[in-house]
């Protein structure tokens, strides 16, 4: 009787048990590689919103400051989306037939809220608070980035937990004096380094172990 | 060829578990903003009910909160005093709410005045030099004409650091060579 697999079934087989593993190793790399991509994370994509609302128009173009909509970053865990009367500060005059802003002119006669699509969204379980950073010198840049060239919000970093950690671990690379916190296309005078390890010890910003306890942002 | 399977099953199930974690990343909780499908407006931040006085804001200080003096009217008294703290950060929230339209400098030539609003009166008129302070801060409380009102965006103490601050920027309007003292005129570059 004459044998049913060849010999050259030998390398087949050897090629595959090769390939399984070689496999393996690929989807694992994939769904890691997957797991922090933009198309997982969200960012940089812009969202659908009820107003195409310009953060290029109106801080890049006419230099309005954060704080005059997102009034309560410095004092509060969360930075505040403006309510439509803060629109109406200026397009009760500017703008004030256009169709674009018939929604924000409709919120305002109504009293019903506009529905804004939340862009940079942590998982409920996670903590956050704006004003510990802001007041400790992390600029909105370092974490939104450069919101003054964006024509709709985009969220420009993953958000994950890797990313917080990375600056939990140095925060001298990114902080920044505090009365530039929002300014957009911050440059150090000098030596971010240096710099930065000054602002840590003068604004008594916490060691890498405290800040990268898990009860820090997991409470 | 069983191992195979586990295994590609075993992918297969993990990329499928990282999309149903989607529950406890929106837990059925109010946090700020959030809409809510219960209350008729939408919205899950609930007005206080009318007449409620929370503990510490029973906000009776006349001066601090409206700028009238006991006689009712705009009083020329700061209820703090006025440091240089106060002015530093009176400048840092007259550069966030106020330069928009009213510039800077007070002239009333902001971003927003170029761009077609009302153009705002000048700070630098003997009108506005000889208003108690109380009336700008009722301007800034209240709103006057067609200048809207800052009440929710800025706080009763920010509002009197702004008003210090108008009084600066008017002074500055004015100042001569002996306003500055002595020490600190070689800093000038030879202004006379
Ligand atoms: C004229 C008012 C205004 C100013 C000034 C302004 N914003 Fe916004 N911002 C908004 C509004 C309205 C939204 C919600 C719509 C959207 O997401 O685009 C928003 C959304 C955002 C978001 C996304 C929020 C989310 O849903 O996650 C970020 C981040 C942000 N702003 C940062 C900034 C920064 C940084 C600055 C200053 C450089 C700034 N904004 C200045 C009005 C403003
Ligand atoms: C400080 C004044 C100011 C505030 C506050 C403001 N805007 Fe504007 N907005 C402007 C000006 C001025 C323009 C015209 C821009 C230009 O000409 O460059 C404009 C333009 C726009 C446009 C484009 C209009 C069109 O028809 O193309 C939209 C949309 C808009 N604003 C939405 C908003 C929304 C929503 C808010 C509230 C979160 C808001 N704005 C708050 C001053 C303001
Ligand atoms: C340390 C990073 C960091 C800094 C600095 C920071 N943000 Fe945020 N911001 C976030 C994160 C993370 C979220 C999402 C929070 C959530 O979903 O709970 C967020 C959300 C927001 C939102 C949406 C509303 C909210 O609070 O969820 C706005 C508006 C915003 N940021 C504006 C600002 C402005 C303006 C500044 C600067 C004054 C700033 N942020 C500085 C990380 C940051
Ligand atoms: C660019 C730098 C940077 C990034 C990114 C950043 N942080 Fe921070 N964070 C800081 C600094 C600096 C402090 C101030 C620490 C202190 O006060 O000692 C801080 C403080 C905190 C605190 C308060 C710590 C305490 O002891 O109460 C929390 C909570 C926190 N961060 C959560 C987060 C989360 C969640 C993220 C990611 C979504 C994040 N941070 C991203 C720099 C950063
Ligand atoms: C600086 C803030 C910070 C610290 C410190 C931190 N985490 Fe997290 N953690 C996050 C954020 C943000 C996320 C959400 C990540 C995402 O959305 O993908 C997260 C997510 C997680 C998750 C869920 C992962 C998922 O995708 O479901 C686990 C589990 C976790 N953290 C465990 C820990 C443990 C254990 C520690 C301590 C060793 C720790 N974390 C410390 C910010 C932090
Ligand atoms: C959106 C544009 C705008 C902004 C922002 C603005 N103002 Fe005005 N302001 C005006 C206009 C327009 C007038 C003139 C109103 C009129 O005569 O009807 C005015 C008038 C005034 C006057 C003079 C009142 C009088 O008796 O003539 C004062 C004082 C004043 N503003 C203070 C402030 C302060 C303080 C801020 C910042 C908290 C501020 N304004 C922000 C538009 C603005």
């Amino acid at each position: 009787m004459s044998q049913i697999f060849r010999r050259s079934t030998n390398t087949f087989t050897r090629a595959t048990i090769f390939g399984a593993v070689f496999m393996l190793g690929l989807t694992v790399w994939a769904i890691d590689r997957l797991s922090r991509s933009d198309y997982v994370t969200r960012a940089t994509q812009a969202r659908e919103q009820p107003v195409p609302f310009s953060h290029a128009h109106h801080v890049g173009g006419l230099g309005v400051d954060c704080q005059y909509c997102h009034t309560s970053v410095e004092i509060s865990s969360y930075a505040n989306i403006p309510p439509t009367k803060t629109c109406m500060n200026c397009h009760s005059q500017i703008w004030s037939t256009s169709p674009t802003l018939e929604p924000v002119r409709a919120s305002y006669r109504t009293n019903q809220s506009i529905r804004w699509t939340k862009v940079n969204d942590l998982p409920d379980f996670v903590y956050f608070n704006h004003s510990i950073h802001v007041n400790k010198g992390v600029g909105c840049e370092s974490c939104h980035g450069r919101v003054d060239r964006m024509p709709l919000t985009y969220q420009v970093n993953s958000l994950q937990m890797e990313w917080c950690l990375n600056c939990h671990r140095n925060p001298e690379k990114y902080v920044r004096p505090r009365e530039f916190i929002t300014t957009m296309g911050y440059q150090p005078a000098g030596d971010q380094e240096e710099i930065g390890r000054k602002l840590v010890a003068e604004y008594k910003i916490q060691n890498a172990r405290a800040l990268t306890s898990c009860s820090t942002c997991h409470r | 060829m069983r191992t195979k399977l586990t295994l590609g099953g075993l992918a297969l199930s993990l990329a499928v578990l990282s999309a149903c974690r989607q529950d406890m990343h929106d837990q059925p909780k109010y946090v700020p903003l959030r809409p809510s499908d219960f209350f008729a407006d939408g919205r899950s931040a609930r007005p206080i009910a009318e007449g409620t006085v929370a503990r510490g804001h029973l906000n009776d200080d006349k001066l601090f909160y409206t700028g009238k003096g006991a006689d009712g009217r705009p009083s020329q008294e700061f209820p703090m005093p006025v440091t240089k703290a106060l002015l530093l950060r009176g400048e840092q929230r007259y550069n966030i709410y106020c330069t928009p339209c009213h510039d800077r400098t007070g002239n009333g030539n902001g971003m927003i005045v170029r761009r077609g609003y009302r153009r705002p009166p000048t700070y630098h008129s003997d009108r506005l030099r000889q208003q108690p302070n109380g009336y700008l801060y009722d301007v800034i409380t209240n709103g006057f004409g067609a200048m809207p009102d800052y009440a929710a965006q800025v706080q009763p103490a920010d509002r009197w650091a702004i008003v210090a601050y108008i009084r600066a920027l008017q002074l500055s309007q004015q100042a001569s060579i002996n306003d500055v003292p002595p020490e600190a005129r070689n800093q000038l570059g030879g202004a006379k």
